[in-house]
C-alpha cells in the first residue's frame, strides 16, 4: 500500500471515480492544465480531456450554477472553489438552488453534485485564504457537509461524496494537504456520510473536533484518558455516536478553528443539551477561534486554537 | 420592420510609443520634459521595489506576493493621471498605483509580510485597501461614485482589476449601474492575458475585453498597456469626463504578466519560455528609455541616479518595515466592530497569554 499525503489521496478518488463512472466530470478555476492550485487535480486533465476536466472563467457562481444544471440533467460534477473565501459569490446557487432542486420540484429533480474546496489557517496565507465558515453551510437543510481529516478518510469520504444523490460541501484542510501520510490502498472503498469516527477511546472525556484541529486534539488528549471523535461529517453529524459517548464520559470539549459565535460547536452544545444533558457532570466547552476576522499571518498562531487553549478546557471539565 | 443593423460599434486601440521608442507626435499627450522624467523615475522606484518584494518572499522575510514586472506602465501611466482628491479602488496587483499616489513604501511591505497595519490608508490619500476576492472592488467604485455625485464632488473614481475579474458578476453588475447612473469613475483593467493558468482567450469569446463597455452604453477602448503615453493619456481623458459629467469610460491596458501569477505559482507549467521572451521585447522601461534617450532625457548617469535612488528608498523602507514591532494580539480584536463585545473582550485577554 502506497504512503501518500491528502493531496494524493484526494487525487486518487477523483481519478478512480472518473475512470469508474463517465459522468463523472470535475470544474473550476486552474484545475485543467495547472492541475489545481494545490495540484489535486494533477494528471486528470492528460488522463480525461477538455471535456471532462473543464478549465472555467474566473466565475464561482457560474460554476457552482452550472454544476446545478449538470447534475439536473444527469451528470455528477465535481466543482473546485479555489479558497473556501471565495465560495461566497456561489452561496446564491447553493443556498437558493443545490439545497433546494430535490425539494422544489418534488423529488423530480436533484442535485447530486459534490463543491470542493480548501478551508483553514495555518499556512500564512493571504486574506481570505484562511476561511473557516463550515457552519454557513450546516444552517442550510439540503446541503450535507463533510471534513476530512487524514488522508485515508479524505478519499474514502470524497468516494461516497461524489456518489450521494445530494449536493455535498467537501471541505479540505490546507494545513493538512502535506502535513500528514496514511497507507491509503488503490481501488474502491467508501467511509458512509454521517457517520463520526472514534479515533481514540475514553472514559473521562468527550473531545470532539474535525479536519485540522482533530491533529491538535489527539496530541493533548494523550495525557488524559479521553475519547477523541473525529465527526467527518458535520451535516447531518452522527447524533448517535455523540450521545453514547457524552453518556458514557460526561464531559465534552468541542474543538474547532471558526470564530466561537454560531460555530458549529454551537450546534453540538446544543444537541447535548437537549438530549443529554442528564449525563453531563461539567459544561461543555468550546476552544475555538476567537470572534474576529481571521488575521493575516502576523497573529495567526494567535488566533488558531493552541494545543495549550485545548488543554486548559480539557483540564477545565476535569475540574468536575 | 424590414432587417436592419440597428446599431453597431467601433471599438478603438491605440499605441503612443512603439516598442522601438518611437512616438506619434499626433497623440503624444501633453507632458513636460521634468513630467516625463518622473514618470521614468516612479517607473523605475515600482520595479526596483518589486524585484525586492520578490527576493524578500524568497528569503521568508514576507509572505506570498504577486509581481507586477511588466505591467508598470498601465499603473504608473494611470495613476499619473489621477488627482489626490479622486478615490482609487485596487485589486491586490497594484504596487505601482500606490508607489505612484505617495503611499509610503515600509507599509507596503508591511502589508505583505503579513501585518494588516500595511494596510491603513494615510489620512490624505483615498486609496481603499487592497481587494484579495477577484473583481468584488468593482461594485464599490461605483457606489463612491453615486456618493460623489450625490455630494456634487468634483472627483472622479478609478477601479482597477484584471482580465479574469471580467468574468465575474460584479463586473456586470458594476457596469451596468455606472452606465445606467452616467458616473463618474473609470473602469482599468490590465489585462495582462493571463488569470493563474487561464489564457485571456478561454476567460472570454469576445475579441477584445473594451468592446464589453458598449453593452452598457458607454466606451470602451484598447491601449498598449506597454505604452506609458497612451495609458495616461487615455486614463486623463476618461477622469476630465468623469468630472464634467460625460459618465464612465473602460480602458483595457492591453499588457503581460512577466513574472509567475504570484510567488506560490509555478507559471512553467502552463505558458511557453518564448511567450514570455517575447513579451519581454515589449517592455515598457525599455521602449521609454529609448525615446528619452532620443529626446537626449537619459544618460547612462541619470539612469544610475535614479536607480540607486530607487534602491536606498526602497532599502529604508525595508528597514523601517522590518524594525516595526509586530502587532499585538489585541490587533486582531479592536476593529471588528467600533466597540469590543463583552465576549471579544474576555477573548482579547485569553490571547494575550496564550500562543
Ligand atoms: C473571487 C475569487 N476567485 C478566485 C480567486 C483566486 N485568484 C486570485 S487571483 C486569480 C486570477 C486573477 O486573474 P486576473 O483577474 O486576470 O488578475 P491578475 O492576477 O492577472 O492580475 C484567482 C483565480 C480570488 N482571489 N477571488
Ligand atoms: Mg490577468
Amino acid at each position: 500500500m502506497a504512503k501518500v499525503n491528502m493531496v494524493q489521496a484526494i487525487n486518487m478518488a477523483l481519478r478512480e471515480e472518473m475512470e469508474r463512472d463517465k459522468d463523472v466530470i470535475v470544474l473550476g478555476e486552474d484545475v485543467g492544465k495547472d492541475g489545481g492550485v494545490f495540484r489535486i487535480t494533477e494528471g486528470l486533465l492528460e488522463n480525461f480531456g477538455h471535456e471532462r476536466v473543464i478549465d472555467t472563467p474566473l466565475a464561482e457562481s457560474g460554476i457552482v450554477g452550472a454544476a446545478i444544471g449538470m447534475a439536473a440533467f444527469g451528470l455528477k460534477p465535481v466543482a473546485e472553489i479555489q479558497f473556501m473565501g471565495f465560495i461566497y459569490p456561489a452561496l446564491d446557487q447553493l443556498f437558493s438552488h443545490a439545497s433546494r432542486i430535490r425539494s422544489r420540484s418534488r423529488g423530480r429533480y436533484t442535485c447530486p453534485m459534490v463543491v470542493r474546496t480548501p478551508y483553514g489557517a495555518g499556512i500564512k496565507a493571504p486574506e481570505l485564504h484562511s476561511e473557516s465558515t463550515e457552519a454557513l453551510f450546516c444552517h442550510i437543510p439540503g446541503l450535507k457537509v463533510v471534513v476530512p481529516s487524514t488522508p485515508y478518510t479524505a478519499k474514502g469520504l470524497l468516494i461516497s461524496s461524489i456518489r450521494d444523490p445530494d449536493p455535498v460541501i467537501f471541505l479540505e484542510s490546507t494545513r493538512l494537504y502535506r502535513l500528514i501520510k496514511d497507507d491509503v490502498p488503490e481501488g474502491e472503498y467508501t467511509i458512509p456520510l454521517g457517520k463520526a469516527r472514534i479515533v481514540q477511546e475514553g472514559k473521562d472525556v468527550t473531545v470532539i473536533a474535525w479536519g485540522s484541529m482533530l491533529h491538535r486534539a489527539i496530541q493533548v488528549s494523550e495525557g488524559f484518558d479521553a475519547e477523541v471523535i473525529d465527526l467527518m461529517t458535520l451535516s447531518p453529524f452522527d447524533e448517535e455516536a455523540v450521545f453514547n459517548s457524552v453518556k458514557k464520559t460526561g464531559r465534552v470539549v468541542i474543538v474547532h478553528e471558526a470564530p466561537k459565535r454560531c460555530g458549529f460547536s454551537a450546534e453540538l452544545s446544543a444537541f447535548i443539551a437537549e438530549d443529554a444533558i442528564l449525563y453531563l457532570k461539567a459544561p461543555i466547552i468550546r476552544v475555538a477561534g476567537y470572534d474576529v476576522v481571521i488575521p493575516l499571518p502576523k497573529l495567526e498562531d494567535y488566533y488558531m486554537p493552541t494545543v495549550e487553549r485545548i488543554r486548559r478546557g480539557i483540564e477545565e471539565v476535569m475540574k468536575y | 420592420m424590414p432587417e436592419e443593423i440597428i446599431e453597431s460599434f467601433n471599438v478603438k486601440g491605440l499605441q503612443t510609443l512603439s516598442e522601438k521608442g518611437e512616438v506619434d507626435e499626433a497623440l503624444m499627450p501633453e507632458l513636460s520634459d521634468d513630467e516625463i522624467k518622473k514618470i521614468y523615475e516612479l517607473l523605475i522606484l515600482s520595479r526596483t521595489f518589486d524585484q525586492r518584494a520578490l527576493s524578500l518572499q524568497r528569503e521568508g522575510r514576507i509572505g506570498t506576493y504577486a509581481s507586477i514586472l511588466g505591467q508598470e506602465a498601465s499603473q504608473v501611466g494611470s495613476a499619473f493621471a489621477i488627482d489626490k482628491t479622486d478615490w482609487i479602488f485596487p485589486s491586490f496587483r497594484e504596487i505601482g498605483v500606490y508607489i505612484n499616489m505617495g503611499y509610503p513604501l515600509h507599509m507596503l511591505f508591511q502589508y505583505w509580510a503579513g501585518d494588516e497595519r500595511g494596510l491603513r490608508t494615510p489620512e490624505d490619500m483615498n486609496i481603499f485597501p487592497i481587494c484579495i476576492p477577484v473583481g468584488t472592488q468593482i461594485p464599490h467604485a461605483v457606489g463612491a461614485g453615486m456618493a460623489a455625485k450625490y455630494k456634487g464632488d468634483k472627483i472622479a473614481v478609478v477601479v482597477y482589476f484584471g482580465d479574469g475579474g471580467t468574468s465575474k458578476g460584479d463586473f456586470h453588475e458594476g457596469f451596468n449601474m455606472a452606465g445606467v447612473f452616467r458616473l463618474p469613475v473609470v473602469f482599468i483593467c490590465q489585462n495582462n492575458q493571463w488569470a493563474i493558468s487561464v489564457p485571456r482567450e478561454k476567460q472570454t469569446a469576445s475579441k477584445t475585453l473594451a468592446q464589453k463597455a458598449f453593452a452598457y452604453g458607454f466606451e470602451g477602448i484598447q491601449v498598449d498597456g506597454n505604452d506609458v503615453f497612451s495609458v495616461y493619456k487615455v486614463t486623463k481623458e476618461a477622469i476630465e469626463k468623469a468630472k464634467s459629467g460625460g459618465g464612465p469610460t473602460f480602458i483595457e491596458c492591453f499588457t503581460y504578466r512577466i513574472s509567475d501569477h504570484t510567488t506560490a505559482d509555478d507559471a512553467t507549467r502552463y505558458r511557453t519560455k518564448e511567450e514570455v521572451e517575447r513579451w519581454k521585447e515589449k517592455d515598457p522601461i525599455l521602449r521609454l528609455k529609448l525615446f528619452m534617450k532620443k529626446k537626449s532625457l537619459w544618460t547612462e548617469q541619470y539612469h544610475s541616479d535614479v536607480e540607486s535612488k530607487a534602491i536606498s528608498m526602497v532599502d529604508e523602507a525595508v528597514k523601517i518595515s522590518e524594525s516595526i514591532e509586530p502587532p499585538k494580539p489585541e490587533d486582531m480584536f479592536i476593529y471588528t466592530y467600533a466597540k469590543l463585545t463583552p465576549r471579544q473582550m474576555k477573548q482579547m485577554k485569553e490571547s494575550r497569554w496564550q500562543r
